[in-house]
Protein backbone atom coordinates (compact mmCIF):
# COMPACT_ATOMS: atom_id res chain seq x y z
CA UNK A 1 0.00 0.00 0.00
CA UNK A 2 3.01 2.28 1.07
CA UNK A 3 4.36 2.25 -2.59
CA UNK A 4 1.12 3.86 -4.58
CA UNK A 5 2.28 7.34 -3.94
CA UNK A 6 6.10 6.88 -5.04
CA UNK A 7 5.45 4.83 -7.78
CA UNK A 8 2.64 7.33 -9.09
CA UNK A 9 5.29 10.03 -8.68
CA UNK A 10 7.95 7.94 -10.43
CA UNK A 11 5.55 7.40 -13.58
CA UNK A 12 4.75 11.00 -13.41
CA UNK A 13 8.54 12.03 -13.57
CA UNK A 14 9.59 9.56 -16.33
CA UNK A 15 6.64 10.34 -18.50
CA UNK A 16 7.28 13.94 -18.45
CA UNK A 17 11.36 13.31 -18.80
CA UNK A 18 10.01 11.20 -21.86
CA UNK A 19 8.24 14.39 -23.24
CA UNK A 20 11.47 16.76 -22.15
CA UNK A 21 9.13 19.12 -20.55
CA UNK A 22 11.04 21.98 -18.02
CA UNK A 23 10.10 19.63 -15.07
CA UNK A 24 10.86 21.98 -12.47
CA UNK A 25 9.03 25.21 -13.85
CA UNK A 26 6.38 23.15 -14.97
CA UNK A 27 6.15 21.76 -10.92
CA UNK A 28 6.42 25.28 -9.55
CA UNK A 29 3.40 26.66 -11.97
CA UNK A 30 1.93 23.64 -10.49
CA UNK A 31 2.09 24.57 -6.61
CA UNK A 32 1.17 28.29 -8.00
CA UNK A 33 -1.78 26.66 -9.32
CA UNK A 34 -1.60 24.75 -5.87
CA UNK A 35 -2.18 27.81 -3.62
CA UNK A 36 -4.74 29.53 -5.93
CA UNK A 37 -6.68 26.62 -4.95
CA UNK A 38 -5.73 26.95 -1.28
CA UNK A 39 -6.75 30.60 -1.34
CA UNK A 40 -10.10 29.92 -2.95
CA UNK A 41 -10.86 27.07 -0.31
CA UNK A 42 -10.45 29.34 2.77
CA UNK A 43 -13.30 31.53 3.20
CA UNK A 44 -15.89 28.61 3.03
CA UNK A 45 -13.37 26.72 5.29
CA UNK A 46 -13.25 29.45 7.84
CA UNK A 47 -17.38 29.84 7.61
CA UNK A 48 -18.05 26.36 8.62
CA UNK A 49 -15.18 25.50 11.02
CA UNK A 50 -16.59 28.69 12.78
CA UNK A 51 -20.14 27.28 12.47
CA UNK A 52 -18.91 23.93 13.33
CA UNK A 53 -17.26 24.56 15.94
CA UNK A 54 -20.28 26.83 18.12
CA UNK A 55 -22.24 24.12 17.12
CA UNK A 56 -20.42 21.84 19.35
CA UNK A 57 -19.67 24.28 21.95
CA UNK A 58 -23.62 25.54 22.32
CA UNK A 59 -24.30 21.45 22.26
CA UNK A 60 -26.23 21.51 18.88
CA UNK A 61 -24.11 19.48 17.68
CA UNK A 62 -24.95 16.89 20.47
CA UNK A 63 -28.62 17.52 20.18
CA UNK A 64 -28.15 16.55 16.23
CA UNK A 65 -26.19 13.34 16.55
CA UNK A 66 -28.29 12.00 19.27
CA UNK A 67 -31.80 12.92 17.05
CA UNK A 68 -30.00 11.57 14.00
CA UNK A 69 -28.46 8.34 16.11
CA UNK A 70 -31.66 5.98 15.24
CA UNK A 71 -31.47 6.42 11.48
CA UNK A 72 -27.60 5.80 11.55
CA UNK A 73 -27.53 3.11 13.50
CA UNK A 74 -29.47 1.11 10.93
CA UNK A 75 -26.48 1.46 8.57
CA UNK A 76 -23.88 0.81 11.32
CA UNK A 77 -23.00 4.49 10.33
CA UNK A 78 -21.31 6.23 13.31
CA UNK A 79 -23.28 9.26 13.95
CA UNK A 80 -20.72 11.69 14.37
CA UNK A 81 -20.10 11.33 10.68
CA UNK A 82 -23.50 12.02 9.22
CA UNK A 83 -23.65 15.96 9.63
CA UNK A 84 -20.50 15.48 6.69
CA UNK A 85 -22.23 12.88 4.03
CA UNK A 86 -25.16 15.74 4.79
CA UNK A 87 -23.29 18.60 3.45
CA UNK A 88 -20.91 16.78 0.59
CA UNK A 89 -23.49 16.81 -1.78
CA UNK A 90 -23.97 20.39 -1.89
CA UNK A 91 -20.88 21.97 -0.97
CA UNK A 92 -17.25 20.80 -1.39
CA UNK A 93 -15.96 23.13 1.01
CA UNK A 94 -18.33 22.63 3.49
CA UNK A 95 -17.78 19.51 3.75
CA UNK A 96 -13.82 19.86 4.00
CA UNK A 97 -14.72 22.21 6.99
CA UNK A 98 -16.78 19.36 8.84
CA UNK A 99 -14.34 17.03 8.01
CA UNK A 100 -11.33 19.04 9.32
CA UNK A 101 -13.43 19.17 12.48
CA UNK A 102 -14.03 15.25 12.72
CA UNK A 103 -10.13 14.97 12.21
CA UNK A 104 -9.76 17.78 15.20
CA UNK A 105 -12.24 16.19 17.39
CA UNK A 106 -11.48 12.21 16.97
CA UNK A 107 -7.93 11.89 15.56
CA UNK A 108 -7.55 10.87 11.71
CA UNK A 109 -5.60 7.86 12.35
CA UNK A 110 -9.20 6.63 14.72
CA UNK A 111 -12.09 4.58 13.17
CA UNK A 112 -14.23 7.42 13.05
CA UNK A 113 -11.76 9.66 11.06
CA UNK A 114 -10.96 7.29 8.56
CA UNK A 115 -14.64 6.54 8.11
CA UNK A 116 -14.49 10.23 7.84
CA UNK A 117 -12.04 10.55 4.89
CA UNK A 118 -13.24 7.65 3.04
CA UNK A 119 -16.79 8.60 2.88
CA UNK A 120 -15.57 12.62 1.51
CA UNK A 121 -13.07 10.68 -0.95
CA UNK A 122 -15.69 8.46 -2.27
CA UNK A 123 -18.78 10.82 -2.79
CA UNK A 124 -18.80 14.26 -4.57
CA UNK A 125 -20.58 17.94 -4.33
CA UNK A 126 -22.94 16.34 -6.48
CA UNK A 127 -25.61 19.16 -7.03
CA UNK A 128 -23.03 21.54 -7.67
CA UNK A 129 -21.81 19.48 -10.72
CA UNK A 130 -25.29 18.94 -12.33
CA UNK A 131 -25.58 22.65 -12.18
CA UNK A 132 -22.66 23.38 -13.78
CA UNK A 133 -22.53 20.94 -16.67
CA UNK A 134 -26.03 21.34 -17.77
CA UNK A 135 -25.51 25.58 -17.07
CA UNK A 136 -24.47 25.92 -20.80
CA UNK A 137 -26.95 23.34 -22.29
CA UNK A 138 -30.36 23.73 -24.15
CA UNK A 139 -31.67 20.75 -21.29
CA UNK A 140 -34.24 21.81 -19.37
CA UNK A 141 -35.22 18.68 -17.74
CA UNK A 142 -32.30 16.67 -16.12
CA UNK A 143 -34.81 15.07 -13.01
CA UNK A 144 -34.52 11.68 -13.80
CA UNK A 145 -30.66 12.05 -13.28
CA UNK A 146 -31.02 12.99 -9.87
CA UNK A 147 -31.80 9.72 -8.30
CA UNK A 148 -28.91 8.13 -9.61
CA UNK A 149 -26.73 10.48 -8.91
CA UNK A 150 -27.54 10.58 -5.06
CA UNK A 151 -27.63 7.09 -4.94
CA UNK A 152 -24.40 6.59 -6.11
CA UNK A 153 -23.54 8.72 -2.58
CA UNK A 154 -25.57 7.29 -0.28
CA UNK A 155 -23.70 3.67 -2.01
CA UNK A 156 -20.46 5.78 -0.98
CA UNK A 157 -21.18 6.21 2.04
CA UNK A 158 -22.39 2.72 3.41
CA UNK A 159 -19.55 1.11 1.18
CA UNK A 160 -16.92 3.90 3.06
CA UNK A 161 -18.21 3.04 6.12
CA UNK A 162 -18.10 -1.16 5.75
CA UNK A 163 -14.57 -0.37 4.21
CA UNK A 164 -13.27 1.36 6.55
CA UNK A 165 -14.68 -1.17 9.10
CA UNK A 166 -12.95 -4.23 7.01
CA UNK A 167 -9.79 -2.92 6.21
CA UNK A 168 -9.13 -1.07 10.14
CA UNK B 1 -25.80 26.44 1.30
CA UNK B 2 -26.98 30.29 2.54
CA UNK B 3 -29.71 28.64 4.41
CA UNK B 4 -27.83 26.35 6.15
CA UNK B 5 -24.68 28.73 7.40
CA UNK B 6 -27.58 30.65 8.74
CA UNK B 7 -29.44 27.78 10.60
CA UNK B 8 -25.80 26.40 11.73
CA UNK B 9 -25.32 29.82 13.19
CA UNK B 10 -28.89 30.71 14.46
CA UNK B 11 -29.32 27.48 15.81
CA UNK B 12 -26.09 27.81 17.85
CA UNK B 13 -26.73 30.54 19.50
CA UNK B 14 -30.83 29.79 20.47
CA UNK B 15 -29.37 26.56 22.19
CA UNK B 16 -26.50 28.20 23.93
CA UNK B 17 -28.86 30.53 25.25
CA UNK B 18 -30.77 27.24 26.91
CA UNK B 19 -27.47 25.66 27.51
CA UNK B 20 -26.44 28.83 29.15
CA UNK B 21 -22.92 28.47 27.22
CA UNK B 22 -23.39 31.62 25.53
CA UNK B 23 -19.86 32.68 26.34
CA UNK B 24 -17.93 29.36 25.53
CA UNK B 25 -20.34 29.30 22.42
CA UNK B 26 -18.82 32.95 21.28
CA UNK B 27 -15.50 31.75 22.67
CA UNK B 28 -15.09 28.73 20.48
CA UNK B 29 -16.75 30.79 16.96
CA UNK B 30 -13.61 32.51 17.41
CA UNK B 31 -11.32 29.90 18.08
CA UNK B 32 -12.84 28.06 15.07
CA UNK B 33 -11.95 31.00 13.18
CA UNK B 34 -8.55 31.04 14.65
CA UNK B 35 -8.12 27.29 13.78
CA UNK B 36 -8.79 27.93 10.26
CA UNK B 37 -6.25 29.50 9.35
CA UNK B 38 -4.03 26.74 11.30
CA UNK B 39 -5.49 24.56 9.13
CA UNK B 40 -5.13 26.29 5.63
CA UNK B 41 -1.47 27.01 6.52
CA UNK B 42 -0.60 23.05 8.03
CA UNK B 43 -2.80 21.88 4.95
CA UNK B 44 -1.29 24.19 1.77
CA UNK B 45 1.81 22.81 1.60
CA UNK B 46 1.33 19.50 0.97
CA UNK B 47 -2.22 20.18 -0.98
CA UNK B 48 0.37 22.57 -3.25
CA UNK B 49 3.09 19.67 -3.81
CA UNK B 50 0.56 17.54 -5.00
CA UNK B 51 -0.82 20.23 -7.22
CA UNK B 52 3.05 20.50 -8.61
CA UNK B 53 2.98 16.86 -9.39
CA UNK B 54 -0.45 16.56 -11.07
CA UNK B 55 0.98 19.88 -13.31
CA UNK B 56 3.74 17.65 -14.35
CA UNK B 57 1.51 14.76 -15.14
CA UNK B 58 -0.69 17.02 -17.42
CA UNK B 59 1.82 18.70 -19.09
CA UNK B 60 4.46 15.62 -18.98
CA UNK B 61 2.00 13.11 -20.68
CA UNK B 62 1.04 10.95 -18.08
CA UNK B 63 -2.78 12.16 -18.42
CA UNK B 64 -2.37 11.68 -22.04
CA UNK B 65 -1.30 7.90 -21.23
CA UNK B 66 -3.83 7.35 -18.79
CA UNK B 67 -6.45 8.34 -21.42
CA UNK B 68 -5.41 5.98 -23.91
CA UNK B 69 -5.84 3.21 -21.60
CA UNK B 70 -9.27 4.19 -20.52
CA UNK B 71 -10.52 4.82 -23.92
CA UNK B 72 -12.03 1.15 -24.39
CA UNK B 73 -13.86 1.82 -21.67
CA UNK B 74 -15.28 5.40 -22.92
CA UNK B 75 -16.17 3.14 -26.12
CA UNK B 76 -18.15 0.49 -23.99
CA UNK B 77 -20.06 3.35 -22.12
CA UNK B 78 -20.93 5.26 -24.82
CA UNK B 79 -21.44 3.13 -27.76
CA UNK B 80 -23.16 6.02 -30.07
CA UNK B 81 -20.10 8.11 -30.08
CA UNK B 82 -17.55 5.45 -31.58
CA UNK B 83 -17.38 7.97 -34.98
CA UNK B 84 -17.81 11.72 -32.65
CA UNK B 85 -14.22 12.12 -32.45
CA UNK B 86 -14.54 15.39 -31.01
CA UNK B 87 -17.24 14.44 -27.79
CA UNK B 88 -15.18 11.32 -27.09
CA UNK B 89 -12.03 13.32 -26.93
CA UNK B 90 -13.60 15.63 -24.40
CA UNK B 91 -15.25 13.12 -22.30
CA UNK B 92 -11.90 10.56 -22.08
CA UNK B 93 -9.93 14.39 -21.23
CA UNK B 94 -12.64 14.94 -18.73
CA UNK B 95 -12.35 11.58 -16.87
CA UNK B 96 -8.56 11.34 -17.20
CA UNK B 97 -8.38 14.94 -15.22
CA UNK B 98 -11.05 13.79 -12.97
CA UNK B 99 -8.60 10.51 -12.31
CA UNK B 100 -5.77 12.84 -11.24
CA UNK B 101 -7.83 14.73 -9.38
CA UNK B 102 -7.35 17.87 -11.39
CA UNK B 103 -10.44 19.40 -10.64
CA UNK B 104 -9.52 22.41 -12.46
CA UNK B 105 -8.53 20.97 -15.80
CA UNK B 106 -11.50 18.44 -15.76
CA UNK B 107 -14.64 21.12 -15.17
CA UNK B 108 -13.74 22.76 -18.91
CA UNK B 109 -13.15 19.46 -20.40
CA UNK B 110 -16.48 18.78 -18.68
CA UNK B 111 -18.57 21.56 -19.74
CA UNK B 112 -17.03 21.18 -23.62
CA UNK B 113 -18.24 17.47 -23.58
CA UNK B 114 -21.78 18.62 -22.68
CA UNK B 115 -21.76 21.21 -25.50
CA UNK B 116 -20.90 18.13 -27.68
CA UNK B 117 -23.49 15.89 -26.38
CA UNK B 118 -25.91 19.17 -26.65
CA UNK B 119 -25.43 19.38 -30.40
CA UNK B 120 -26.35 15.99 -31.03
CA UNK B 121 -29.24 15.27 -28.61
CA UNK B 122 -32.36 15.03 -30.41
CA UNK B 123 -34.49 15.97 -27.70
CA UNK B 124 -32.94 19.36 -26.86
CA UNK B 125 -35.58 19.49 -23.77
CA UNK B 126 -34.56 16.46 -21.99
CA UNK B 127 -30.97 15.23 -20.93
CA UNK B 128 -30.15 12.41 -23.43
CA UNK B 129 -28.83 9.25 -22.37
CA UNK B 130 -24.84 10.12 -23.08
CA UNK B 131 -25.52 13.42 -20.82
CA UNK B 132 -27.38 11.24 -18.10
CA UNK B 133 -24.37 8.62 -17.97
CA UNK B 134 -21.80 11.44 -18.49
CA UNK B 135 -23.29 13.38 -16.02
CA UNK B 136 -23.56 10.45 -13.47
CA UNK B 137 -19.81 9.50 -13.88
CA UNK B 138 -19.14 13.52 -12.86
CA UNK B 139 -21.17 13.10 -10.06
CA UNK B 140 -19.19 9.96 -8.76
CA UNK B 141 -16.03 10.64 -7.23
CA UNK B 142 -13.35 9.08 -9.33
CA UNK B 143 -10.19 10.12 -8.28
CA UNK B 144 -7.03 7.87 -8.19
CA UNK B 145 -5.29 10.22 -4.97
CA UNK B 146 -7.71 12.09 -3.23
CA UNK B 147 -4.87 14.76 -2.37
CA UNK B 148 -7.03 17.36 -0.50
CA UNK B 149 -8.18 14.77 2.41
CA UNK B 150 -4.77 13.39 2.50
CA UNK B 151 -3.24 16.61 3.03
CA UNK B 152 -5.60 17.47 5.75
CA UNK B 153 -5.07 14.26 7.29
CA UNK B 154 -1.31 14.59 7.62
CA UNK B 155 -2.05 18.19 8.92
CA UNK B 156 -3.88 17.31 11.50
CA UNK B 157 -0.75 14.58 12.51
CA UNK B 158 -1.92 11.18 10.89
CA UNK B 159 0.47 8.90 11.16
CA UNK B 160 -0.42 7.20 7.32
CA UNK B 161 -2.11 9.99 5.67
CA UNK B 162 -2.21 7.69 2.78
CA UNK B 163 -3.70 4.80 3.84
CA UNK B 164 -7.16 5.48 2.99
CA UNK B 165 -6.45 5.40 -0.96
CA UNK B 166 -7.39 1.64 -1.29
CA UNK B 167 -10.67 1.80 0.24
CA UNK B 168 -11.51 5.04 -1.05
CA UNK B 169 -10.66 2.89 -4.43
CA UNK B 170 -12.87 0.38 -3.98
CA UNK B 171 -15.68 2.74 -2.69
CA UNK B 172 -15.51 5.09 -5.68
CA UNK B 173 -15.80 1.93 -7.87
CA UNK B 174 -18.79 0.22 -6.25
CA UNK B 175 -20.63 3.52 -5.62
CA UNK B 176 -20.17 4.49 -9.55
CA UNK B 177 -20.81 0.95 -10.76
CA UNK B 178 -24.31 1.28 -8.66
CA UNK B 179 -24.83 4.61 -9.78
CA UNK B 180 -24.12 4.09 -13.62
CA UNK B 181 -26.77 0.68 -13.38
CA UNK B 182 -29.22 2.92 -12.01
CA UNK B 183 -28.96 5.44 -14.52
CA UNK B 184 -29.41 2.56 -16.66
CA UNK B 185 -32.14 1.39 -15.29
CA UNK B 186 -34.21 5.14 -15.10
CA UNK B 187 -32.91 5.43 -18.81
CA UNK B 188 -34.37 1.77 -19.84
CA UNK B 189 -38.05 3.10 -18.32
CA UNK B 190 -37.67 6.41 -19.16
CA UNK B 191 -37.58 5.11 -22.95
CA UNK B 192 -40.51 2.62 -22.21
CA UNK B 193 -42.89 5.44 -21.17
CA UNK B 194 -41.97 7.47 -24.08
CA UNK B 195 -42.89 4.74 -26.44
CA UNK B 196 -46.49 4.11 -24.93
CA UNK B 197 -46.86 8.11 -25.23
CA UNK B 198 -45.80 8.00 -29.07
CA UNK B 199 -48.00 4.76 -29.34
CA UNK B 200 -51.62 6.12 -27.63
CA UNK B 201 -50.62 9.24 -29.54
CA UNK B 202 -49.97 7.51 -33.09
CA UNK B 203 -53.49 5.24 -32.60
Amino acid sequence: MSYIVPVIFLLIIIFALRKKIPIYSTFCDGVQWGMKTVIGIFPVLLAITTAVAMMRASGLMDIIIRLISPITDIFHIPSPVLPLALIRPISGGGALGILSDILKEYNPDSLIGIIASVIMGSTETTFYTLMVYFKNTRVKYTKHIIPAAVFGDIVGIIAGVAASTIFF
Amino acid sequence: MNYIFAFMIILSLITSFFTGTVNETVQAGLDGAKNSIEIILSFAGIMCMWCGFLKLAEEGGAINALSKLISPIINLLFPKLKHNNKAKEYITANISANLLGVGNAATPAGIAAMQELDKINKTPDHASDEMSIFTVINTSSIQLIPTTIIALRSAFGSLNPECIIPPVWICSITALFCALFMMKIILFFKRKNNKKIHITRGG
